[in-house]
């Protein structure tokens, strides 16, 4: 039988998507070309908060670049931070002190459960359900303030230093961790209940843009998003950095347990179980924390030695490798962030074809982008 | 109202309670409980209506919205003070910019605030909206303010803001809004 | 596997297109290769089972001053061991072949190094600039930029 549509002439659309946009995270703009309400291509185009973190690396020095790595990933700038006092540390050879380590494992796995909570939250909202965002924030203000106790600041807090910290925990710090461990635990629980398994909300995601594993790998995918198509690789395991051999946890994969593995539930799924292997980390570092000093001797006018290094870390949204090139002055002459985000995008275009607009929202949410990181 | 013991208020007696306010009554600031019917002032009237529903368009480019965004969820809730967040330029009195921009963002921020109606109003907020911030000297794609693009009627330093600091904004721009003239001789 | 295998590995099976290891203060070490076999090499790097390289981590322009170089840090999930590939190239009119059909992420990456170092590379499926506007003058991550006093009449 043939339908008035068939009959009907039809032409593909053009529509612009962004760089304004409730649903995009941020200023992402994506190129659609659709027919109808089905996407035959959606081409991201990045770059709109481009505030060349890469050159402002070669024009300061190692200390200076610190609270740049804050704005790197202003969701997870804790990882960031200890991620690039890490490479100089890889770079200059420089042995920090084992409370330090402690201490960033700490904040580090904190603000993955924050960062997992906007993702979660935000995820969420553009899902139509605005109600779950309010209690993610909720929770997330509760870590704030545990940050706000330790380094003044809610969002930005250029923590980690070359050598060790800025600080020691303040008194009553990991009592207060403690605390919102053992009250943030079964709200994973409250979350699932209220929205994870929805019948909606598993219909938006479940079978939507399903990434195998073998394509996930090929395209730089990592992280959650890797994990999410059934892939173990985690670097906390598999290329262990700082005092993370210490910890027991275990690395959440995605299961297909409501449809597809690899598809957008996966990756969401992922990130849930994510802040539960979190909390399970952080409660192992406050009950084993040495004591001692927060920070070993580096000298002012830091010099490392001439040499290259890459270093990666597990971030929320994925490896962040940092390209560190010194040429023995007090600045980086190269300094490349490869980050999760950026590489993700890569593979956008390839899986939203064919799927409705409504579900490229579910895919960028899904991906958990940010744009500083992909824009740097 | 009795003492709020939470505060640290000295138990014994307090200052002697208002008179419950009936309903509908006082919503105009300076006129008194009284004040049911307005003479003469539609100033007053239209400048009370334009400041408690402040909708801010969601223009969210960098750190600063992550604390915008918080300000308008569980704890801080902007609800309060009339602000809530459209998604679209073109429902909003109020534009929020929060974040960094771009060259490449320039044209668009000057689009989206053209689209706007009238009257509208733009909040600055953080170091880098204001100034180029931290990003100033040594990066040579960030505008050094959005006033350079876009009239502005209050900064918000910090970088970021905090959500306390963002609703102090708010309110300041409450109150130069009350200020404006709209009938009669231009001041 | 070692590095020094690998690249005694890439001797044997490309001779001079592979030529040097850059091993003392280099984490990871890099092999340099001749940049019209990148290709072949990277194929190899990824195709060979001993070797599997199957994920590009990280694609990076360098301007070393007297020359540019791209380099590649590779993983393998399945040995487990990583590796840097490097590729120096003149200052003037730098290009080389693309990689991004032997590991797709390469494209996104690639793009940005044109963008910001002005590197070409040959049968790139769409090389345009990523991160800044399409009229953006200079390539701004070479050492030798100047950063322009206006761009659409905006002080920068």
């Amino acid at each position: 039988m043939t339908t008035r549509t068939d009959a009907l002439p039809t032409q593909e659309m053009t529509i612009n998507m962004g760089p304004q946009h409730p649903s995009t995270h941020g200023v992402l703009r994506v190129i659609l070309t659709t027919d109808g309400e089905v996407v035959t291509r959606a081409v991201p185009d990045v770059g709109y908060l481009h505030r060349a973190l890469e050159k402002i690396g070669e024009r300061v020095t190692y200390a200076q670049y610190m609270p740049f790595t804050d704005r790197l990933d202003y969701l997870a700038a804790m990882n960031c931070n200890c991620a690039w006092a890490w490479t100089v540390e890889k770079l200059a050879k420089i042995e920090v002190p084992e409370r330090a380590e402690y201490l960033r494992v700490i904040v580090c796995e904190l603000n993955r459960i924050s960062s997992h909570l906007i993702a979660f939250g935000s995820y969420t909202a553009d899902m139509g359900a605005f109600t779950p965002f309010l209690y993610a924030i909720r929770e997330r203000e509760q870590v704030n303030d545990l940050f706000e106790m330790l380094c003044g600041n809610r969002l930005t807090y250029n923590y980690a230093r070359v050598g060790g910290v800025s600080g020691d925990a303040p008194p009553g710090f990991l009592e207060k961790t403690r605390e919102f461990l053992d009250y943030f635990e079964p709200k994973l629980d409250e979350y699932n209940n209220l929205i994870s398994y929805n019948k909606i909300f598993v219909h938006r995601l479940a079978n939507v843009a399903v990434i195998p594993a073998e394509e996930a790998v090929a395209y730089g995918l990592t992280g959650p998003n890797l994990r999410g198509s059934g892939v173990p690789f985690d670097l906390r395991k598999d290329e262990p950095y700082s005092v993370y051999p210490k910890f027991d946890f275990k690395v959440c994969v995605g299961t297909g347990e409501r449809g597809t593995l690899g598809d957008c539930f996966d990756r969401y799924m992922v990130r849930i179980n994510e802040m539960r292997e979190s909390v399970k980390i952080v409660r192992q570092a406050v009950a084993r924390i040495p004591d001692g000093p927060v920070r070993a001797k580096v000298p002012r006018l830091f010099k490392p030695p001439v040499g290259e290094t890459y270093f990666r870390s597990e971030c929320p949204r994925g490896e962040t490798g940092i390209y560190l090139i010194s040429d023995g002055s007090v600045n980086p002459f190269r300094l490349k962030i490869r980050t999760g985000s950026f590489v993700t995008m890569n593979i956008f275009e390839k899986v939203t074809r064919g799927l409705m607009i409504a579900d490229v929202v579910a895919v960028i949410g899904s991906f958990d982008i940010i744009l500083p990181e992909i824009d740097r | 109202m009795s003492p709020d013991p939470a505060h640290g208020q000295p138990p014994g007696p307090g200052p002697p309670p208002a008179a419950p306010l009936a309903h509908g009554s006082a919503p105009f600031p300076g006129l008194g409980p009284e004040a049911h019917v307005m003479v003469g002032n539609a100033d007053l009237f239209v400048n009370w209506a334009r400041k408690s529903s402040l909708w801010y368009l969601l223009f969210a480019t960098a750190c600063c919205g992550i604390e915008l965004m918080q300000a308008g969820a569980s704890r801080y809730d902007m609800d309060r003070f009339g602000a809530v967040f459209r998604a679209t330029p073109r429902q909003s009195d109020l534009m929020l910019v929060a974040g960094t921009i771009t060259h490449k963002m320039a044209d668009r921020v000057k689009r989206l605030y053209d689209q706007m109606p009238e009257p509208k109003y733009v909040i600055s907020m953080g170091s880098c909206a204001n100034t180029g911030g931290p990003f100033y000297k040594d990066s040579y794609c960030v505008v050094k303010g959005v006033d350079l693009l876009i009239p502005v009627d209050v900064y918000i330093p910090g970088c970021p803001p905090r959500p306390e600091a963002l609703i102090d904004g708010i309110m300041s721009l409450q109150k130069i809004i009350m200020r404006k003239k709209n009938y009669g001789a231009k001041a | 596997m070692e590095t020094q295998a690998v690249f005694d590995m890439l001797k044997g099976k490309f001779g001079d297109a592979v030529v040097e290891l850059q091993g003392a203060g280099f984490s990871p070490a890099f092999v340099v290769v001749a940049p019209a076999a990148v290709k072949e090499v990277s194929r190899f790097l990824k195709e060979d089972p001993a070797l599997s390289f199957d994920s590009l981590m990280c694609l990076s322009g360098v301007d070393y001053k007297e020359k540019f170089a791209v380099a590649y840090h590779l993983h393998s999930l399945k040995h487990r061991h990583a590796i840097g590939l490097k590729v120096m190239l003149p200052r003037e009119n730098p290009s080389l072949p693309t990689v991004d059909d032997v590991w797709p992420a390469a494209n996104f990456q690639e793009r940005e190094a044109y963008d910001l170092f002005g590197i070409a590379f040959e049968g790139s499926k769409d090389l345009r600039r990523i991160l800044l506007p399409e009229d953006w003058e200079g390539h701004p991550l070479r050492k030798d930029y100047k950063y322009p006093d206006f761009y659409h009449g905006i002080k920068v």
